[in-house]
């Protein structure tokens, strides 16, 4: 029981982690109607960025700096990069965002090399919060949990309470009739564009010293970050939540049992054969738990799909 | 986007090959079958069988992305998953199966479609955004299971076989790096035709159809999805060939063959070729290959020029090398080339020039940061000097600016020539 809660939290920081992406991926698609498939690479900036900065002036000036530094490469990107374009259509539009990841990627590369760097968390946050039966639980993952709870309910508060947030779901459904009022709907996506990746370089920044600075970072994540929104549901808020945190949940738990597929065999009622080398079905009996967690979060997405096309909360197909 | 026909009406009621469009493809013939005269060394060799592979690979990618308008990001997987099939086959061979080795693709390019045929009956609902996504799930998952089968994909080695175990064909029993070129080459030339004529049936005429007005193509009768289906079968069976032609080539297969990183490298090389043009995904292949090859000899910089390359083509020439050839079909039909000859040259050599010296900062800088050994001793066009010295820098970003600036000054002149090229009433 003490062991499952612990993995309840983990999970959470990690669904949290994710969630910190996919909001901004989402926002950003029902705007523009792009997936900004470089999202993941803003994300190793602000981790990379905040380790240069920290290593002259400390954890926390880093966590401030390096989001805002992301925020205004992202803008500018949208302004003279992804505008330009925009005008071909969407599927340029992916391919350009396709190549800006690439870029990224040999960028950092270029300055920083192809070896994980040694960035760790602040010496004030490296003690046990709490323990659960004597497993110690880090207060850093709960000053991640505070962060990203943090920025969510600033989102929403935002989204939902202010004048700005109200111009910005009115651009979502109808950008031409807003920019008749008098709005300029251009900044308001150029704005949106920066704070979505300022956010993803934040996420970047909390996540480095426990997930590790090293070029391959937006690729391990990148791929998980658009099944989970396309499992939520395209341009649905709360869909990226409650997937971010099924996603989370789904990968923790399947790390932490170590349940074989030779036990569930051998419970159903099959004997397993002897000489399991030679066996064409070796792989069916050693496999693991842990070693199907990757790709659990593919398998969901296909399944998804499949059944609810739209995805678990959103209403539109496409 | 594609080279519309001129007669739309009665496309499918004509001959599909006249003389006049069959002469390319003999030219095109005589010339793959006489560049083993030219080239002899292996390495060459191997590298033209590999450009003719991604050749393949390319145009199978571009029935999807230039002619139906599919952009997936996980087309690897039918190459990768048609040439572990030929593997295994090749191995099945080598304890008593008889197949000779040039029908292996075919066998390797029918479970490249039986795949397809699957996973293309969900993917293929949507285009857009949403057909990108599930490509894009469907090949990390199988990129994933490939570690985890190790029966199959052989885990972190992979899977290897001999090819020349198989029955000799005319004598030939393929141990010579010549006669797997020829192999591949005609297997290049049956498939790219064959390619060719699907693209001129009614079905390739339909997908381009449902790629520029679905909804429309919905009204004239028929389905989308149906539409779609077809042709991402058809390319996923010649994306199979393609994993085959590597199986018989490299005799090894990987999980590097169906992972994120090869589906995003075909991607690159089609899109820079121009997806909209038949003949781009060959010129993007060559100009891939030989930067992988011949540049990755020279630099390890090579992927961050090439992603340079390819951001530049998206922003600023988006319809890739193909594209920038058919612009000068106008000017050509006017007779006014000659017109462009001389502001092109002009340009040429300071463009160049700062090409050659914006790499050259970017090289020292780099060798600066990771030099080897911890020498700051650095050779760049044949020029030995110290990386770590400011000079360097400095000689080339001074060198960098003045060619720009002459850029700069000369482009008014090309664009002035390129506007009288395409006008007939200015040749006075």
């Amino acid at each position: 029981m003490a062991l499952f809660l612990v993995n309840v939290l983990d999970g959470f920081v990690t669904g949290l982690l994710l969630f910190m992406l996919c909001s901004g991926l989402t926002l950003i698609f029902s705007m523009m109607g792009v997936l900004n498939f470089a999202h993941a690479s803003f994300y190793m900036l602000g981790a990379y960025f905040a380790y240069q900065i920290s290593l002259v002036t400390g954890f926390w000036a880093g966590l401030l700096i390096a989001p805002l530094i992301v925020g205004v490469i992202g803008a500018l990107i949208e302004r003279y990069g992804l505008r330009r374009v925009h005008k071909y259509g969407h599927v340029p539009e992916l391919i350009f965002t396709f190549g800006l990841a690439l870029l990224i990627e040999e960028t950092v590369q270029f300055f920083w090399g192809k070896s994980q760097l040694p960035f760790s968390e602040p010496a004030a946050l490296d003690f046990a919060a709490f323990a659960i039966a004597g497993n110690a639980f880090p207060a850093y993952k709960v000053f991640m949990i505070a962060v990203a709870m943090g920025i969510f309910l600033t989102l929403l508060y935002i989204l939902t309470k202010t004048r700005i947030g109200m111009t910005i779901q009115a651009a979502l459904s109808y950008p031409e009739t807003v920019q008749n009022l008098g709005h300029n709907v251009p900044l308001v996506f150029m704005c949106v564009f920066g704070v979505g990746t300022a956010m993803a370089g934040l996420a970047g920044v909390i996540a480095g010293p426990v997930l590790g600075v090293f070029p391959g970072m937006a690729l391990q994540l990148g791929s998980i970050v658009f099944v989970t929104i396309v499992i939520g549901g395209l341009g649905s808020l709360w869909g990226a939540l409650v997937a971010s945190l099924i996603i989370g949940w789904l990968q923790t738990f399947a790390t932490a049992y170590d349940i074989t597929a030779e036990q569930v065999l051998t419970a159903i009622g099959f004997t397993k054969p002897e000489l399991i080398w030679d066996h064409p079905l070796q792989d069916l009996w050693t496999l693991t738990l842990p070693q199907l967690g990757p790709i659990l979060p593919y398998l969901l997405m296909i399944i998804v799909l499949v059944l609810r096309p739209q995805g678990l909360m959103g209403n539109r197909e496409s | 986007m594609s080279i519309a026909s001129k007669t739309p009406l009665t496309a499918g009621t004509t001959r599909l090959i006249s003389l006049s469009n069959a002469m390319p493809w003999a030219f095109a013939a005589l010339f793959l079958l006489c560049l083993p005269f030219v080239f002899q060394s292996s390495s060459a060799l191997t590298i033209m069988n590999q450009m003719a592979i991604t050749i393949v690979f390319a145009l199978s990618y571009n029935m999807l992305l230039g002619q139906g308008g599919m952009l997936s990001f996980g087309h690897a997987v039918y190459m990768g998953l048609g040439g572990f099939f030929a593997m295994h086959v090749m191995n099945m061979v080598e304890d008593g199966l008889w197949l000779p080795l040039p029908f292996l693709p075919v066998v390797g390019g029918l479970f490249g479609l039986v795949f397809a045929f699957l996973i293309g009956s969900f993917s293929t609902r949507r285009a857009g955004t949403v057909f990108a996504m599930i490509s894009l799930g469907v090949g990390e998952l199988i990129a994933a299971c490939s570690v985890i089968i190790v029966v199959f994909f052989g885990g972190e080695e992979g899977i290897s076989g001999d090819r020349t175990m198989g029955p000799p064909v005319f004598g030939y029993e393929f141990l010579t790096q010549q006669e797997v070129y020829y192999l591949t080459v005609v297997w290049l030339l049956v498939a790219a035709l064959l390619m060719y004529l699907f693209s001129r049936t009614p079905i390739g005429r339909i997908a381009n159809a449902v790629r520029d007005n679905e909804e429309r193509a919905e009204f004239v009768g028929y389905s989308q999805r149906n539409v779609r289906w077809i042709s991402f079968c058809a390319s996923g069976f010649f994306a199979g060939v393609a994993g085959s032609l590597f199986a018989i080539n490299f005799e090894i297969l990987t999980e590097e063959n169906l992972n994120l990183a090869t589906s995003g490298s075909i991607l690159l090389v089609t899109f820079i070729g121009g997806a909209g043009f038949f003949v781009g995904p060959i010129i993007g292949a060559v100009v891939f290959t030989l930067l992988q090859t011949v540049l990755g000899l020279h630099t390890e910089l090579w992927a961050l020029y090439l992603g340079i390359l390819f951001v530049a083509c998206v922003m600023f020439f988006p319809s890739g090398f193909a594209g920038l050839i058919a612009m000068h079909r106008r000017p050509l039909a006017l007779g006014n080339l000659k017109l462009l000859i001389k502001p092109y040259l002009k340009v040429a050599v300071p463009a160049i020039t700062s090409v050659l010296s914006l790499a050259a900062i970017l090289e020292i800088l780099f060798h600066k940061r990771h030099g080897y050994g911890g020498g700051h001793e650095m050779h760049l066009y044949g020029i030995a000097f110290d990386s770590g010295a400011y000079q360097a820098v400095g000689l080339a970003g001074i060198i960098a600016a003045i060619s720009l600036f002459l850029v700069s000054r000369v482009l008014p002149e090309i664009r002035e020539a390129w506007d009288s090229a395409n006008h007939a009433e200015d040749r006075v």
